[in-house]
């Protein structure tokens, strides 16, 4: 049995951080991911992080853009922290050796992103995520003492019998061998969920494994009706087309030739919030001022050619690639696109949960710092902080406490639960099936505009497919690889979240950031100032609240 | 929407079995990929087909296979364009990555072979002293030149189509020699001559590269892994005149030197040259020189019967008419103070103005 202080559950940029973290604070580490981890989905982050670097600059100010983009629901002490240590952190990475944009004087060097009162997003072109993650994983190969498992799936958490965390069941994906893990803490890093919405623009790996997980050990979920369409996606696909190119200049259009944000925004125009851009698009596409494509467009062809190359060669590659657009010189078409999930596993700053000994850090987790609606650049942020924060944590506190003891019963359940699955007849549906099921109800009653009707039936058929769920048929009996098996294992996983999402959405009768109710259009901070939870009691979902935590920013309208 | 096949090189580790084809039939947009495909066929026909696979965008780097033979992304390459590739226009021919052991179907062990090549070049940045208060201050286009190598993905596409690596598996390859380059060619790298000196004198470093230009072509992020180890190779001649017992330098040297006098290559120079670092006098002279010419007489031997050479043309080399033009582009790149290095970061795909020859320089006589 693998036995570790600190164990870690994902390993793109808050796993990876909290490893490196967790060493160096002397803790005895593994980290487990399904991928790879350069293949984590930290990659897909193109734009930037968010730090008040600059003297001119100030962590207040970031605070502030930051409370406001997330329409007042994000926890102030937890942004507050957030912010004070960005500056400390772009440093050590950039010591660390992340190839940051500079400028002609050889300082860092910065971009404008939405939301933001000053540009105080530094890059690396617009490959920013997958720079710092491969820095990254280059100190986890300098540090050969974090013992890394790679292309391993962790199944379930394990409790001890007094209900502390006492390590993961999980499953060798090169041999199929599965594994007890035991350690002092767990850190799930395990990212976002959004494969429930078909398109989304993450990754396929994105299934919501750790909120599933942890909602299974009890642990309550919080703000997960909070889902961030971004404004810039491809149609079809949902590749996403980075903020970056508005930071950069880039403007929208409708199909009748109208630079339409001067309606909805007319200070920050493209560069407003998320949320906000986003139901501005998706108004002008029902109003019937989009494209046949169901698009708005965008035209990066204002931005000087020679900035592009610098600047946004990645999305002229997905322009050619997968649009067969040259984006330097014709505009491309978007739509608003799911893209992240600002709920997630319920933390304190430090990143504990309300299960001892388990911690959460990056989307998978919520803080809560970004509240209704995440601001570009503040996500690569949140995972570094947190991340760091809760390895640190998790290292401190298993100094002197006693080993885990994780029952073996539990490998044992986990070891049946996949031969079930393994000796299904084929008579059930296949896990492809119920995956579109869920994401196309999930996209066209979970998204921009949501309303009673549509949330209720979202409900009744994510409760049917956790049914057919149970039964879904693989092909796959093999010992190496069988990605066949995990399909079905991710489904769950998935169905967990979708659930949670839906409930929230139901619960928060009001109009605030990423979560507009067409029959509540309005923020009602009197009843709905407050954090919506969900919790696992005996199998059912429950619904709870959470107060949010204001310091120094009383609520306000929010203009862009 | 219009019909594909895919012709798909299976292998079940479990079955005790040899790989074997198979075909699947998809219907697809012609626009969509061969990933798209081959997910397809997953959903709806079979979930033991076992493929890498996450970010559908050529962002994660998990999904490099061969099509019809050439090492690429399943995800960034049309379907339409593989099946109007296709031998005799007809079934997409869809194998594991080469050069790495495969694992499953389309799965390669990339461990045991990129990755342990990676950590060879000691892949993380060694700065001199402490680190600043606050950030290094070094000149932006440094980051940039650099970044073009920080934009490697790993998927190992030029893993698989590496020429050299398939005679010398030892080779460390395109791969992590660009990622070699990334730390070389950062100014806030403190180790810059050691590292250089490492790659130039293991046998298996920097000059194993036959310049194929395979690696350039089949990568999917445009990191150029060639002209990066290209820059590894001026970096360690031009700069530390670092001077390997594999007579990387000698050779370079001399063949340079050649075409600057001729204009063409004269081959009976070329190797006493690269024995004596690139001079004629000390590679007939110098007593490990001789040594290693006396050892290469029996090729010259085989050329010379084989009419690969001869006598004649061995002695008389004659400059080129024009040589004098030769002599301008080297006269024109050694007046330069810095030595300009481009990527595509900087000058874009069509290499616009920037880079552009004046108008005087484009003088071409035929």
């Amino acid at each position: 049995m693998p036995q570790h202080d600190v164990l870690v559950i994902g390993a793109g940029l808050a796993g990876q951080r909290a490893a490196l973290a967790a060493a160096e604070a002397g803790a005895s580490v593994g980290i487990i991911s399904k991928v790879h981890p350069v293949r984590s989905h930290s990659n897909a982050a193109q734009g930037g992080i968010n730090a008040a670097l600059n003297p001119e600059d100030s962590w207040e100010s970031h605070a502030y853009d930051t409370v406001k983009g997330s329409d007042y629901l994000g926890d102030q002490h937890a942004i507050e922290i957030m912010c004070r240590e960005a500056p400390d952190e772009l440093l050590h990475l950039e010591h660390l050796g992340v190839t940051f944009h500079r400028d002609e004087t050889g300082h860092l060097g910065t971009r404008a992103f939405g939301g933001a009162s000053a540009a105080r997003t530094y890059y690396v072109a617009d490959i920013t995520g997958q720079a710092i993650l491969h820095v990254l994983y280059e100190q986890l190969m300098k540090h050969e003492e974090v013992e890394r498992y790679e292309e391993w799936f962790t199944t379930a958490l394990v409790r001890d019998e007094g209900g502390r965390i006492a390590g993961a069941v999980t499953r060798n994906i090169r041999d199929s061998s599965m594994e007890l893990f035991s350690a002092r803490s767990v850190i799930l890093a395990s990212g976002g969920n959004g494969q429930i919405y078909n398109p989304t623009t993450n990754a396929l790996i994105c299934t919501g494994d750790g909120i599933a997980m942890a909602y299974r050990v009890g642990a309550p979920l919080m703000d997960m009706e909070m889902v961030q369409y971004h404004p810039t996606t491809l149609a079809g696909l949902g590749l996403l087309i980075t903020e970056g190119a508005r930071g950069e200049g880039a403007h929208l259009y409708n199909a009748k030739g109208e630079r339409f944000m001067e309606k909805y925004a007319p200070n920050k125009m493209e560069l407003a919030s998320r949320d906000v851009v986003s139901r501005a698009e998706q108004t002008e596409i029902d109003e019937g001022r989009g494209f046949d494509d169901g698009t708005v467009a965008l035209d990066i062809t204002v931005v000087p050619r020679k900035r592009i190359n610098e600047a946004l060669r990645e999305i002229v590659n997905v322009g050619r690639d997968f649009a067969g657009v040259d984006i330097t010189q014709e505009p491309i078409h978007i739509k608003p696109g799911n893209h992240y999930v600002m709920g997630g596993v319920k933390t304190d700053t430090d990143g504990l949960t309300d299960v001892p000994g388990l911690y959460a850090a990056g989307e998978v987790a919520c803080i809560s710092v970004h509240g209704g609606n995440r601001l570009g650049a503040n996500s690569l942020l949140d995972t570094l902080i947190f991340g760091r924060r809760s390895g640190e944590h998790a290292a401190n506190a298993s100094q002197g406490a006693p080993m885990a003891k994780p029952s073996r019963a539990a490998l044992a359940d986990e070891q049946r639960m996949v031969e079930d699955i393994a000796a299904r007849d084929g008579g059930g549906r296949r896990v492809s099936e119920v995956k579109a099921e869920l994401g196309a109800v999930m996209d066209k009653h979970v998204a921009v505009f949501r309303d009673e009707a549509g949330l209720a039936e979202a409900l009744e058929v994510v409760g049917r497919l956790k049914e057919e769920a149970k039964s879904v048929a693989i092909d796959d009996r093999g010992t190496v690889f069988n990605q066949d098996l995990l399909g079905a294992i991710e489904l769950g996983f998935m169905l967990e979240n979708a659930e949670a999402i839906v409930i929230g959405a139901i619960e928060r009768k009001e109009s605030r950031g990423a979560q507009y109710r067409t029959d509540f259009p309005e923020r009602n901070d009197e009843e709905w100032l407050r954090h919506v939870t969900v919790t696992a009691e005996d199998g059912e979902p429950k619904v709870g609240y959470s107060e949010v935590t204001l310091t120094q920013w009383e609520p306000e309208e929010r203009k862009y | 929407m219009p019909d594909y096949t895919l012709k798909v090189r299976r292998f079940d580790p479990d079955s005790g079995e040899a790989a074997y084809w198979q075909e699947f039939g998809v219907g697809l947009d012609p626009e969509r990929s061969v990933l798209d495909g081959i997910l397809q066929v997953k959903d709806d026909q079979d979930g033991s087909l076992a493929i890498r696979c996450s970010c559908r965008a050529a962002i994660c780097g998990s999904c490099g296979v061969r099509i019809n033979g050439k090492s690429a992304l399943a995800c960034n390459t049309r379907i339409s364009d593989a099946a109007a590739r296709s031998p005799g226009g007809g079934s997409i021919v869809v194998e594991p990555m080469g050069n790495m052991p495969v694992l499953k179907d389309l799965v390669v062990d990339m461990d045991a072979v990129h990755w342990k090549k990676v950590q060879r070049v000691v892949p993380w940045l060694l700065p001199e002293g402490d680190p600043p208060e606050r950030e290094y201050i070094v000149p932006a286009e440094a980051m940039i030149d650099v970044t073009q190598s920080m934009a490697c993905i790993h998927c190992g596409v030029c893993v698989s189509a590496c020429l050299s690596l398939e005679v010398d598996p030892e080779f460390i390859g395109p791969a992590a020699l660009a990622k070699a380059y990334r730390f070389v060619g950062d100014p806030r790298d403190g180790q810059t001559e050691e590292r250089l000196k490492d790659l130039a004198e293991d046998p298996h470093g920097i000059y194993d590269c036959t310049h194929c230009f395979a690696c350039i072509e089949v990568c999917p992020k445009d990191v150029a892994p060639m002209s990066q180890i290209m820059r590894l190779r001026r970096r360690a001649t031009g700069d530390y005149e670092i001077k390997d017992s594999n007579n990387g330098y000698g050779h370079e040297k001399g063949f340079t030197d050649i075409i600057e006098k001729w204009g063409t290559l004269h081959e009976a120079q070329l190797l006493p040259r690269s024995f004596g670092d690139g001079s004629m006098i000390k590679g007939q002279t110098e007593p490990g020189a001789v040594k290693q010419l006396v050892e290469s007489l029996p090729t010259a031997a085989r050329g010379l019967k084989a009419g690969k050479i001869s006598p004649r043309k061995a002695l008389l080399h004659p400059k080129l008419p024009d040589q004098k033009q030769v002599r301008r582009i080297f006269k024109t790149i050694e007046s330069k103070e810095e030595r300009l290095e481009l990527n595509l970061y900087i000058v874009g795909e069509l290499g616009e103005a920037e880079v552009e020859p004046e108008p005087d320089e484009e003088a071409s006589p035929s």
